[in-house]
């Protein structure tokens, strides 16, 4: 009784905070524009399916995919467990799914078992590989601080998880073998069936009902802390790595968004088109200083993230030591939206009156976005399809458009093609090849 | 004479299969120039009937949209489509992979609507129908050769076939660097980069580039792109290597072999 109340109170104090959180994700993805989605369903679900949940891109690098995969795998499966510690806990039930599966049920706890195992592998190997190997992109400057021990935290909940499955598991198959009536047989399960014995064999059963509740209870109580913790983490990609999937840009990477405002105005100029008589006077700001002039995909992007860094790792700007780097740029997009989003919550802001003297490129400065060779390495690196060119592309525009700025290098080139028509300023006929 | 405008030839009552987009670095460029004319002889070798816009083709606006500026993209390339529709061009073929990438995905959306091939693809189906008939030896054949992607061709618009059957056409010994189709390393020349000084950093773009292509100890190294070439030109020049080691783009190898 006092346990369903207990986990009760503590489910709701779960949902709740849980709730505020993914609220505030959401309300920050929607400060971006609306931008026209949909479409292509097909392509669309070829994308969710395969690249996120078939985890297709992480094959790029075979051994951080399989240890990744161990993970994934054993999350998703142990979410069976998860249901049955969720309906124990309410209604103070001890293993309800036990007897009306039967033999079924001996098999899944012992798969969850197995990849909890390889699971526990994979967690090690990826703190190893962080802390001890040093695997560069995870040592890049915007690494430092919050993210590194976000990383760090997120790993060690994982063993933590898996520990605690294995001492409510293998107290249980201790217990059953002392015949006590609350415990009963559930089959031989793979790991715990070993493991317990060894563990707690020489328990009292007074002992041995403390480990498994412990086990359990620890095991629940990280779930908890894990659901209240991700929005605030860039863990947050186990949930958003689909949607972001979906939403994903369909067309050749090679293509660049078209922009009709500017379109409409050229054409208009050249004569091309007629004005349009109810057309405003003024002209909207062009490209993205901030996360109201990006698109939501943009941002639900950058809360995709989980700042893995291959985006980083296959620049090249960053690969020859300049400051770009397409993690940090998605990384920046998304504090930025969460310092706009928590100002606006406390100062009960609309999106229109929004103005505390900063923009993006407080954070993503321009030396940044001139060093891109729009080569789409970034791009194609990522594995849940994240586009941080279409951001520094969007940023180009603003500075080149809005703000009248942008490398002075560049004018040369601006003038010739307005004037000559080329990209060059050349005195000689295009044409001059074919004479000499 | 090597290639005739659209409107030369439309003044003798014909008009043209295929027009030739020849790009500024195509037309200016003197490397590039002998690309040019590389894929010129090509094409009038294969007797297929093609055409310039001459002096009436601009710039189509690639690198000023990649800089931020869409307004000079949209004017440039709004007197691009304008002509190419008064001339009732169907089928583009060109040899850089930025025109390329423009014509084929971007001007669609301004009301410019043609086929658009880059020239690998084109020699690719040329040889394939027996338009061109490659001489046996040549200078390349069983030579070690790399072959760089360009990201325009290859991430940006999926191209990673056509310009290694032209090699294997060629009967080359084909060695692939480290990074290649789609995790190809960038020469440092697109998104407007060829304009500008390089940002601060440790190192040039083209230089870690040359460093992959010199692993894997080439005769030579092909490409597909002017930029590519005089990118991957200045980073040989820097390792002091460009005496030994020449850059070809697959037109100039092919024309090689007629």
């Amino acid at each position: 009784m006092l346990q369903t109340f207990l986990f009760l109170l503590l489910l709701g104090a779960t949902g709740w905070i849980a709730w505020k959180g993914y609220r505030r994700v959401w309300r920050n993805i929607c400060l971006g524009r609306a931008e026209k989605t949909g479409g292509n369903g097909g392509a669309r679900w070829r994308n969710v399916l395969l690249v996120a949940f078939g985890q297709q891109k992480m094959f790029k690098n075979w051994l951080p995919a399989v240890m990744h995969l161990f993970i994934y795998v054993a999350f998703v499966i142990t979410q069976i467990e998860l249901i049955e510690i969720f309906v124990d806990g309410i209604f103070g039930t001890h293993r309800f799914f036990a007897a009306p599966l039967g033999g079924f049920y001996t098999f899944i706890i012992s798969l969850i078992e197995i990849l909890s195992v390889l699971a526990f592998v994979a967690t090690v190997v990826f703190l190893a590989r962080r802390n001890l190997l040093r695997v560069p992109r995870f040592w890049k400057p915007e690494m430092k601080g919050w993210p590194f021990r976000d990383a760090n935290l997120i790993l060690l909940g994982e063993i933590i998880l898996i520990v605690g499955i294995f001492c409510m598991n293998g107290g249980d198959k201790v217990l059953q073998t002392r015949g006590l009536e609350h415990y009963q047989p559930t089959g031989a399960f793979a790991v715990s069936s070993w493991l317990g014995p060894m563990l707690f064999g020489n328990w009292s059963n007074s002992g041995v009902i403390l480990a498994e509740r412990f086990g359990w209870w620890l095991h629940i109580l990280t779930v908890f802390g894990f659901l209240c913790y991700l929005p605030y983490s860039k863990h947050l990609h186990i949930l958003l790595a689909f949607p972001n999937t979906w939403y994903a840009k369909l067309t050749p990477k090679g293509e660049m968004e078209n922009m009709p405002e500017i379109q409409k105005e050229v054409r208009i100029m050249m004569g091309l088109e007629q004005p349009d008589p109810d057309a405003a006077a003024e002209l909207p700001e062009f490209g993205a200083d901030d996360v109201f002039s990006l698109s939501w995909q943009n941002i639900l992007q950058a809360y995709s993230c989980t700042e893995c860094g291959r985006c980083t790792a296959a620049c090249p700007a960053n690969l020859t030591g300049k400051k770009l780097s397409p993690r940090k740029v998605m990384m920046d997009v998304r504090d930025r939206a969460e310092e706009v989003g928590l100002k606006m919550e406390k100062e009960k802001l609309e999106i229109g009156n929004y103005n505390d003297g900063k923009s993006l490129f407080d954070r993503i400065t321009p030396e940044e976005i001139h060093a891109c060779t729009t080569c789409n390495a970034c791009v194609e690196a990522c594995p849940v399809l994240i586009n941080p060119l279409d951001i520094i592309l969007k940023m180009r525009r603003h500075e080149i458009l809005t703000q009248s700025a942008g490398p002075a290098e560049w004018l040369p080139m601006f003038n010739a093609i307005e004037n000559n028509g080329a990209a060059w300023a050349m005195s000689e006929e295009r044409v001059g090849w074919r004479n000499s | 004479m090597l290639a005739k405008t659209i409107a030369e030839l439309q003044a003798e009552g014909r008009s043209p299969e295929i027009l030739f987009w020849v790009g500024c670095a195509g037309s200016f460029d003197a490397r590039a120039q002998k690309v040019t004319r590389a894929l010129c002889e090509i094409l009038n070798h294969a007797g297929l009937e093609f055409a310039i816009l001459g002096n009436e083709e601009r710039c189509t606006g690639d690198p000023a949209r990649r800089a931020g500026n869409e307004f000079l993209f949209q004017m440039t390339a709004a007197m691009n489509i304008e002509t190419l529709n008064m001339y009732g061009v169907k089928k583009i073929v060109t040899a850089c992979p930025h025109c390329f990438n423009v014509l084929k995905n971007e001007y669609p959306a301004l009301g410019g609507s043609y086929e658009v091939v880059h020239h690998t693809q084109l020699l690719n189906e040329l040889i394939s129908n027996g338009k061109i008939k490659l001489k046996e030896g040549g200078d390349f054949k069983g030579r070690r050769i790399t072959y760089h992607d360009s990201c325009y061709l290859g991430r940006a618009n999926d191209v990673y076939e056509a310009p290694r059957a032209l090699l294997e056409a060629l009967d080359v010994d084909l060695v692939e660097m480290k990074r290649s189709r789609k995790n190809g390393l960038c020469c440092g020349a697109g998104g407007a980069q060829m304009w500008k000084e390089d940002e601060p950093g440790n190192k040039r773009i083209n230089i870690e580039r040359v460093e992959e292509a010199l692993e894997t100890e080439p005769t030579a190294i092909a490409a597909n792109c002017p930029f590519c070439l005089t990118m991957l030109q200045d980073g040989l020049k820097a390792k002091e290597r460009n005496e030994q080691i020449p850059v070809y783009d697959l037109s100039e190898m092919i024309v090689n072999r007629l």
